[in-house]
């Protein structure tokens, strides 16, 4: 009797402790359920934000609302003359967090930073195949030419590390602010190794970050706690709540009905009942991203620039936005990128709307029929691209120009959009990784992006002669300089149509404080508060 | 009876290679390439898409694959999923718990409205209430499911504020699943709270997805039931004096059930197709979402091994429908 008296009050201990809300909890509905919590083997934004946002922090950091790098891990480091070393020193003290599956017994070091990274490409590491998990790719390592780039990774002492690089690359650093170059920690690795449980390194995540992991009901909800050894200090918020809530409606009305305290991209019809709610915050930003459409500048008579000029001139611009973002908006591109990231040229500006002058050349340039592509997904950068493509039609049809739609599922769409000899114009787009001019301007049109991402095949020796030469120039003013010559050269020579930038939302409850949107796109929960 | 159960698990055989192709082949039939749709905007280079190519194993001729994956099948091995690197196995034991609780309650909501709904149709054939009845069960089994859900969500939980907008359970609720059914979990741990919070979230996803079965059900059982009304034994039974409820509650309703009972049985395969729009209107983590999010990353190896599964699952209902028919009807054992 008495057992079952203390079971029954053990019972209703548990119950009243359940049902008590937790000290300061908060909810994020969250897009989509992450594919796992090891930042390097993920690729997706969502994937990222569960991650390692949350859970881990690297050397240097992109500035919180901003592209701008700052110390992370690393409290300074030093670029040798010829850019091809590294010197980095660790903020000393930074302790890995303490969970119920992993106590660790010292700080973080070097071997840690040379650990994080050796994974991910030396095959000799036992964490880069499939002892660790199958298939693995390292998508982001390779996507951002890491191998490339880098010849070695060293340890000089606990607290400094010596990257060392096969010819200079400016971009690098802002490579290390990426998701792919978080710190984790080698003792947690050595452990699970030892244990035979590597795989858990992929679903039971430790790292220096502010948050630290606590427990991931699948597709449904993940939970973290604050970390209290945080080396920025320990957050505000005691309970970080991921809800994953697929559907952009559901998540809205989530969000309204005090479920959520922030989501991210409602969806474009819902944001006038969100404007119009007094408890949510409507928060955007001009997205790192750009929507554009590349004609295909070896084909004649596109490799003419006069020619693809009067095909951007004949496209009514504000229109074409207007009808694809709606109430959402966007801003109209007038270079590749957005006047958010550094040596933006406001001065460069692309073709006006000049039907008149675009059906003269058009009609000199013999220029009667061409394709124009059309995927079936929803991108940011261009939310409907069937309906561009129809608008672009009818105002191509005006200067006298025949378009013909062609239609592909979005994979099999890049994969045909990619071929050097594919006709036409090509709707596509770009979101930016690291907010350096680079991940635009040389991703999208090198010479040697050609057949992978440069869906123009563009190959412009002077354009491509500042690129290069700004990639491997450690000196911003001096990139900046190169990258505007850049820009005007784009656009004079006009290799693609600019459509927008667009803007990204999120929605934010009024007592929710100290959140940033962040033009990376990611979702960041340190710094945050929330008032009862 | 023994007899007939191995006949039908005999049949079974053919209909499982069957799906085993289906499933194969539809995934390859896809359109879209799975390494590109793992490389991103990115793109890939051709030499690493060769390479990656090789390790998943893509370049072997297709009846080699297709000769592995039922290699590995038959032991068991339903393969890693590419995007989360989980085994498909693991995941869906994690997620069908979901499903279930949810198809549970959906077929429960169905019959427990569609059956006596039906009857009373039928009983009053022509009335207002049998004409209003079936013209309501015909806009039911029509309804996307899609926009029901939203539409409920919008106003249940938007605008009247009297049920939670999805999920599972109230987030404050925290405990380690133990059968995976939050209601029977719940009540393990003794958490009364939390068990009322899951009932209040299975409100909106029950009625959105119990509503085409109930349809199917209800006119199922009304179209039975007059056919049975119209028999000899119906009239001798009133002939004898019983009560008018007696004549249907025992004489009719046992023997229009039949047919009822195989139309319950078909409704688990329209159920788990329902799953997959209701889970993601009302973020209820279970597999038909799991397929959804699998499709759009071209996860192949989810995508096939959960078919394949999902199928498994409806093969073995459909074989327990098919004893308890011959249970409740001794005339199909015999034919």
């Amino acid at each position: 009797m008495k057992k079952t008296m203390t079971f029954a009050a053990a019972l209703l201990a548990a119950s009243v402790l359940s049902g008590m809300a937790s000290a300061k909890t908060l909810v994020y509905c969250s897009e989509a359920s992450p594919a796992n919590f090891d930042p390097g083997t993920t690729t997706g934004g969502n994937d990222f934000d569960a991650s390692s946002r949350t859970v881990y922090s690297r050397l240097v950091e992109f500035k919180h609302g901003g592209t701008e790098i700052e110390p992370g891990l690393a409290d300074k480091w030093e670029i040798s003359d010829d850019g091809l070393v590294y010197t980095f020193h660790l903020h000393p003290g930074v302790k890995f967090q303490t969970t119920d599956y992993f106590k660790p017994t010292r700080d973080l070091n070097a071997d840690d930073v040379v650990f994080s990274f050796d994974r991910q490409f030396n095959k000799e590491n036992p964490w880069n195949g499939d002892k660790y998990l199958p298939n693995l790719t390292w998508d982001y390592y390779t996507g951002m030419d890491m191998p490339k780039y880098v010849a070695k990774w060293e340890k000089v002492d606990d607290l400094t590390v010596k990257l060392t690089l096969t010819e200079p690359n400016a971009p690098m650093l802002a490579n290390l602010g990426m998701d792919f170059a978080s710190i984790v920690s080698k003792e947690y690795a050595d452990q699970l190794q030892k244990d035979g449980k590597m795989a858990d390194f992929s679903t039971k995540p430790v790292g220096t970050g502010p948050f630290q992991f606590v427990d991931y009901q699948l597709d449904s909800v993940i939970r973290y706690a604050a970390n209290p050894d945080y080396f920025k200090g320990k957050e505000k918020i005691d309970d970080l709540v991921f809800a994953i809530t697929p559907d952009a409606t559901a998540r809205i009305q989530k969000v309204l009905a005090g479920e959520c305290d922030i989501a991210p991209y409602p969806n474009p019809a819902d944001i006038a009942t969100i404007k119009a709610n007094k408890d949510v915050t409507l928060m955007d930003q001009a997205g790192l991203n750009i929507g554009y459409m590349s004609y295909n500048t070896t084909i004649p008579p596109l490799d003419k620039p006069e020619v693809r000029h009067a095909l951007n001139q004949a496209i009514d611009r504000e229109a074409l936005i207007k009808s694809l973002f709606q109430d959402a908006g966007a801003t109209p591109a007038e270079n590749l990128i957005p006047p958010t990231m550094w040596s933006w040229d406001k001065d460069v500006k692309t073709d006006a709307y000049n039907p008149d002058e675009a059906k003269k050349v058009l009609e000199a340039a013999g220029l009667k029929e061409i394709q124009l592509w059309a995927a079936d997904r929803v991108r940011p950068y261009n939310p409907n691209f069937q309906r561009a493509a129809e608008l672009i039609q009818a105002d191509w049809a005006k200067v006298g120009v025949k378009a013909d739609i062609v239609n592909y599922e979005w994979t099999k769409y890049r994969e045909e959009g990619k071929k050097k000899d594919r006709p036409g114009a090509f709707q596509i787009g770009w979101t930016g990784d690291n907010g350096d001019p680079d991940n635009f301007f040389a991703t999208l049109f090198a010479c040697s992006a050609i057949g992978v991402s440069n869906y123009s095949s563009w190959c412009d020796k002077d354009f491509e002669d500042l690129i290069q030469k700004a990639k491997k120039t450690s000196d911003q003013a001096e990139r900046t300089k190169l990258y505007e010559q850049a820009q005007v050269i784009f656009a004079k020579e006009a290799p693609a149509f600019l459509l927008a930038h667009s803007q990204v939302y999120s929605v934010v409850r009024n007592n929710v404080t100290g959140y940033k949107m962040d033009p990376l796109g990611i979702h960041r929960f340190d710094g945050v508060d929330k008032a009862e | 009876m023994l007899r007939y159960l191995l006949n039908k698990i005999a049949l079974l055989i053919p209909t499982l290679v069957g799906i085993t192709i289906c499933a194969f082949a539809f995934v390859r039939l896809l359109p879209g390439d799975p390494i590109l749709a793992m490389a991103g905007e990115h793109g890939v280079t051709p030499a690493r898409y060769e390479e990656l190519k090789q390790q998943f194993g893509y370049n072997l001729p297709i009846w080699e694959q297709y000769a592995r994956y039922v290699g590995e099948v038959v032991t068991g091995d339903f393969g890693v999923s590419i995007s989360s690197k989980r085994p498909v196995l693991e995941e869906f034991k994690t997620l069908f718990p979901a499903t279930l609780e949810l198809s549970f309650f959906a077929m429960i909501f169905a019959m427990i409205i569609g059956i006596p709904a039906g009857i009373f149709a039928a009983v009053k054939r022509g009335s207002w209430f049998d004409q209003s009845l079936m013209g309501t069960a015909l806009v039911g089994y029509s309804m996307p499911i899609f926009w029901w859900g939203l539409l409920l969500i919008i106003f249940f939980s938007g605008y009247l504020g009297w049920t939670p907008v999805n999920g599972r359970i109230d987030l404050q609720y925290f405990f380690k699943p133990i059968t995976g059914f939050m209601t029977v979990d719940t009540l393990i741990y003794g958490k009364w709270a939390a068990f009322r919070s899951v009932l209040r979230h299975l409100v909106l996803p029950t009625i959105v997805l119990g509503t085409i079965p109930l349809a199917v059900i209800a006119r199922q059982t009304r179209s039975a039931m007059l056919e049975v009304l119209g028999e000899d034994y119906v009239r001798t039974a009133r002939a004898k004096g019983l009560s008018s409820a007696r004549v249907i509650g025992v004489h009719a309703l046992r023997n229009a059930l039949i047919p009822v009972v195989t139309t319950i049985g078909l409704q688990v395969s329209t159920l788990l197709a329902g799953a997959i729009l209701t889970e993601t209107i009302f973020s209820w983590p279970g597999i038909g979402r799991w397929m959804v999010e699998s499709i759009s990353k071209r996860d192949y190896v989810v995508v096939q091994s959960g078919l394949l599964l999902i199928a498994l699952v409806v093969m073995a209902v459909n074989l327990i429908v098919d004893v308890l028919y011959a249970v409740i009807n001794p005339r199909i054992r015999a034919a």
